[in-house]
């Protein structure tokens, strides 16, 4: 959207094609806010502390080119989404209210706790996606809404040149051709069971990508939030954490005093995480069966719970059944961000690389959000950074292809044969007369991945977890249609998201299994160190032969000193 | 089990909707409606269409009418919609319907589109944020948060008569959220748009759009003050 933005500004002919109506999209459930170095809370603050956090975060494989441009670009994108009107919470002197968030800190770790998450309540998603469809309505943007992208189209020389795309309402089938095709199709929570994310969340520009040879990037890097509501699956933001909640185990104990004697609550997510259930682990969880932890809040008192975290009392009420205002909240880790995705430049370009192992550009596609892998996240991405990376990237995006259309763009156009390939899956799911139903396969998807690849992995357990991906294949690939209506046949996109469910799954599990090493949020109980001999680098994965190769990591910032790797603790 | 009632239509298929009865296991759990329609979808019949993104209540996909009362089916436990041990679900009021239990909402959708739903403000930005204290930012509570899911539109008697002319409640919560934004400075002109018999004034303060909004919020409210800026700006 912000993207789409950015071209719509500058009169090229641009559409946006959402699977549903573009407020709908996954973006909106962001509650905490978006982590910048905007100097409101702090008149100090430095967005070279806030670069230095996010490398540390991210276990120092995020590329720092990238980090230095999204930190340093922040204020000002966030500075244009205000003036566009978005209703951030304020501060008394009336600039942007920010909050303390995990892994923050000021003078490059050594000044204590930053309070840097830009805040519109705890519903800052919400705040910012409504804010930009309402700019997109404003520059009169055009939105094939409720229009499913089923593949790329590419043309002779590889190059992409657009995509196929089905009219959900109708089933009608087209091929949108275009100049630039930029992916922003979020993430694919939904290959675990457990998941913060939306339904929507089944990595369609993953499943499209990597069926074109497009590699991914670090794809066993998943995080796993450390509040997801126990049971329900859906998110409580950190924000609770920094507005002073803190996590108990059963016995009442704060337990992240032992974990992380600084930071405590405010450690990384991937530490916080492994610590839960190492809790749970040792017999500390809470309920009857002991296996999860709470979020006590109502020590912060009722005014600031429904002034400062208004949603979360809400969704606390709604799925847990408990008020904050009076007991804690039962909470779980829960799969919630996708660190890994389609390798990219800071222009949003895809990268792929040649056969010399040199990154390549392919020519036509780009990336920008969850789906992209810049990368800023590394290994563990900090909170309130995912909306700062798909609001920087999608406005860097949307800046490189209006200079590039304007210095003219030229793309050989596709043959027919290259668009019946593109739409090939598709032809051959409408045509097929049996196979399985959607559901269980995704249950069962849903399950492998769980087991196998949850917050801590082994290499022989993932390995029949791979075997186990390897049988589901064909009859994924073989699902059957219940419903061949062309009326908005909901049925039909169940089946495509699945395909691309499963090809997400697959280079999770792939890549999760070839890093022997523990780093971020990839957690192996037989490889338990960080090697930076061997894995101080970006995995690549091929769907292709399932091949996967190493890609280094940009170390070189352009207007500050590289952050050398250290120890990582909080 | 439960048994649930499900409103049926398929524009190919169908001269004419019907309802479908399921009988669904729910395992005595005080599941949300739309886990049961999740459960009708994987395990009874998987050409039941409705829409759905987020479950939890944020993204306004899911505005279902359930045992007469419109809501989002993600947020709605079985206990508070159950009525006579029986569950009848069907589209949201007064929008055509395209298939099932999902609408056309190009009507909804147009009137938003109409109240110019984005801060207008022509003098040059500073360099940075615009400054708004806490009391200015506290009028947009209550407004913001609208997730557009249209069940308070669809509970109007008045925005079923007059969909086209009749902003609606939606609408008019969003119309005054920008007038009720200090940073906003067209507060003339969209005042001036909206002054017409049937924009604003075609509510009759029934407050159906208060019942039914599932984020709380009170359109009836906000269209009371768009009416009294409407009537000061006449004297």
């Amino acid at each position: 959207m912000r993207a789409a933005l950015q071209l719509a500004q500058s009169g090229y002919k641009t559409a946006v094609i959402s699977k549903v109506f573009p407020t709908r999209s996954h973006t909106v459930s962001a509650q905490g806010g978006i982590t910048c170095a905007i100097a409101s809370a702090d008149p100090q603050d430095d967005w070279r502390w806030h670069m230095y956090d996010t490398v540390k975060g991210s276990d120092y494989i995020g590329d720092q080119d990238a980090i230095e441009y999204m930190c340093s670009v922040g204020p000002e994108a966030i500075f244009e989404l205000e003036h566009m009107g978005l209703p951030f919470s304020r501060t008394e002197e009336g600039r942007i209210y920010q909050r303390p968030f995990g892994g923050q800190s000021k003078n490059f770790g050594e000044g204590g706790q930053a309070a840097r998450t830009c805040a519109a309540a705890d519903r800052t998603g919400h705040a910012l996606l409504h804010t930009l469809y309402q700019n997109n309505i404003k520059n009169e943007t055009v939105f094939f809404n409720e229009w499913f992208a089923v593949d790329l189209v590419k043309n002779q020389d590889d190059a992409v040149v657009g995509v196929i795309a089905i009219c959900i309402e109708t089933g009608e089938t087209v091929y949108v051709k275009s100049k630039a095709t930029v992916f922003a199709t979020g993430g694919a929570g939904r290959i675990y069971a457990s998941t913060t994310n939306a339904h929507i969340n089944t990595g369609d520009g993953m499943g499209m990508a990597l069926r074109a040879g497009v590699p991914a990037q670090d794809m066993e890097m998943w995080q796993f939030h450390p509040t997801g509501i126990y049971g329900a699956g859906t998110l409580v933001t950190e924000g609770c954490r920094g507005e002073g909640g803190y996590l108990v185990n059963k016995d009442g104990e704060r337990f992240m005093e032992r974990y992380a004697p600084n930071a405590k609550d405010l450690a990384g997510r991937d530490v916080v995480a492994r610590s839960m259930v190492l809790e749970i682990l040792e017999g500390r969880g809470c309920g009857p069966n002991g296996d999860h932890v709470k979020l006590k809040l109502d020590h912060l008192g009722e005014e600031v719970l429904e002034s400062r975290l208004p949603g979360i009392c809400e969704l606390s009420r709604t799925f847990a059944h408990v008020d904050p205002v009076k007991e804690p909240i039962p909470v779980v880790p829960t799969c919630h961000y996708m660190m890994g995705g389609i390798p990219t430049n800071v222009h949003g370009q895809a990268l792929t690389v040649d056969a010399q192992g040199s990154d390549a550009v392919i020519p036509g596609l780009y990336a920008c959000g969850e789906v992209a892998c810049v990368s800023v996240h590394g290994a563990n991405r900090l909170g309130g950074n995912s909306l700062l990376d798909l609001v920087v990237f999608g406005r860097a995006s949307g800046l490189f292809i209006e200079k590039s259309l304007r210095e003219g763009i030229e793309l050989r156009d596709a043959s027919q044969t290259d668009i019946e390939a593109a739409g090939a899956r598709l032809e051959a799911l409408n045509a097929r007369e049996q196979g399985e139903q959607v559901a269980p396969l995704r249950h069962e998807l849903q399950e492998i991945m769980q087991n196998h690849f949850g917050v801590f992995r082994t290499g022989e357990f993932m390995r029949e977890g791979i075997a186990k991906l390897a049988d589901l294949r064909e009859r994924v690939e073989n699902v059957a249609l219940a419903d061949r209506s062309s009326a908005f046949n909901t049925s039909r996109i169940e089946c495509l998201e699945l395909q691309n469910l499963f090809e997400t799954a697959e280079a999770t599990a792939v890549v999760a299994e070839a890093r022997d090493e523990s780093r971020g949020a990839h957690a192996r109980e037989d490889f338990t160190e960080r090697d930076d001999e061997n894995w101080l680098c970006h995995s690549l994965y091929q769907s292709e032969g399932k091949q996967v190769s190493k890609r280094s990591v940009n170390f070189t910032p352009q207007t500050v000193e590289t952050f050398q790797p250290k120890a990582r603790s909080y | 089990m439960l048994q649930v009632s499900l409103y049926r239509y398929n524009p190919e298929s169908d001269e004419a909707p019907y309802m479908q009865d399921f009988s669904v296991d729910t395992g005595d759990r005080d599941l949300m409606v739309l886990d049961v329609l999740e459960l009708i979808k994987a395990d009874h019949d998987g050409s039941v269409t409705y829409r759905r993104s987020c479950r939890e209540g944020v993204c306004g996909s899911d505005g279902l009418n359930m045992n007469g009362k419109n809501g989002l089916a993600c947020i709605t436990p079985l206990s508070e919609s159950i009525k006579g041990g029986k569950l009848v679900i069907r589209p949201l009021p007064g929008l055509p319907v395209i298939r099932d239990l999902v609408v056309d909402m190009s009507l909804f959708y147009a009137q938003y589109e109409k109240v110019q739903p984005y801060l207008q403000n022509p003098t040059p930005a500073p360099a940075i944020e615009r400054l708004q204290s806490p009391e200015e930012r506290a009028q947009l509570d209550g407004l913001y948060e609208c997730i557009l899911c249209a069940c308070c539109s669809t509970s109007c008697p008045s925005f079923w008569w007059n969909p086209d002319r009749f902003v609606g409640p939606a609408g008019l919560l969003q119309a005054y959220r920008f007038l009720a934004d200090s940073r906003d400075t067209a507060t003339e002109d969209r005042l001036a748009k909206l002054d017409d018999p049937f924009s604003v004034f075609r509510c009759h303060g029934i407050q159906n759009c208060v019942n039914v909004c599932p984020k709380g919020l009170n359109p009836t409210k906000a269209i009371g003050h768009i009416r009294t800026m409407l009537l000061n700006r006449a004297t």
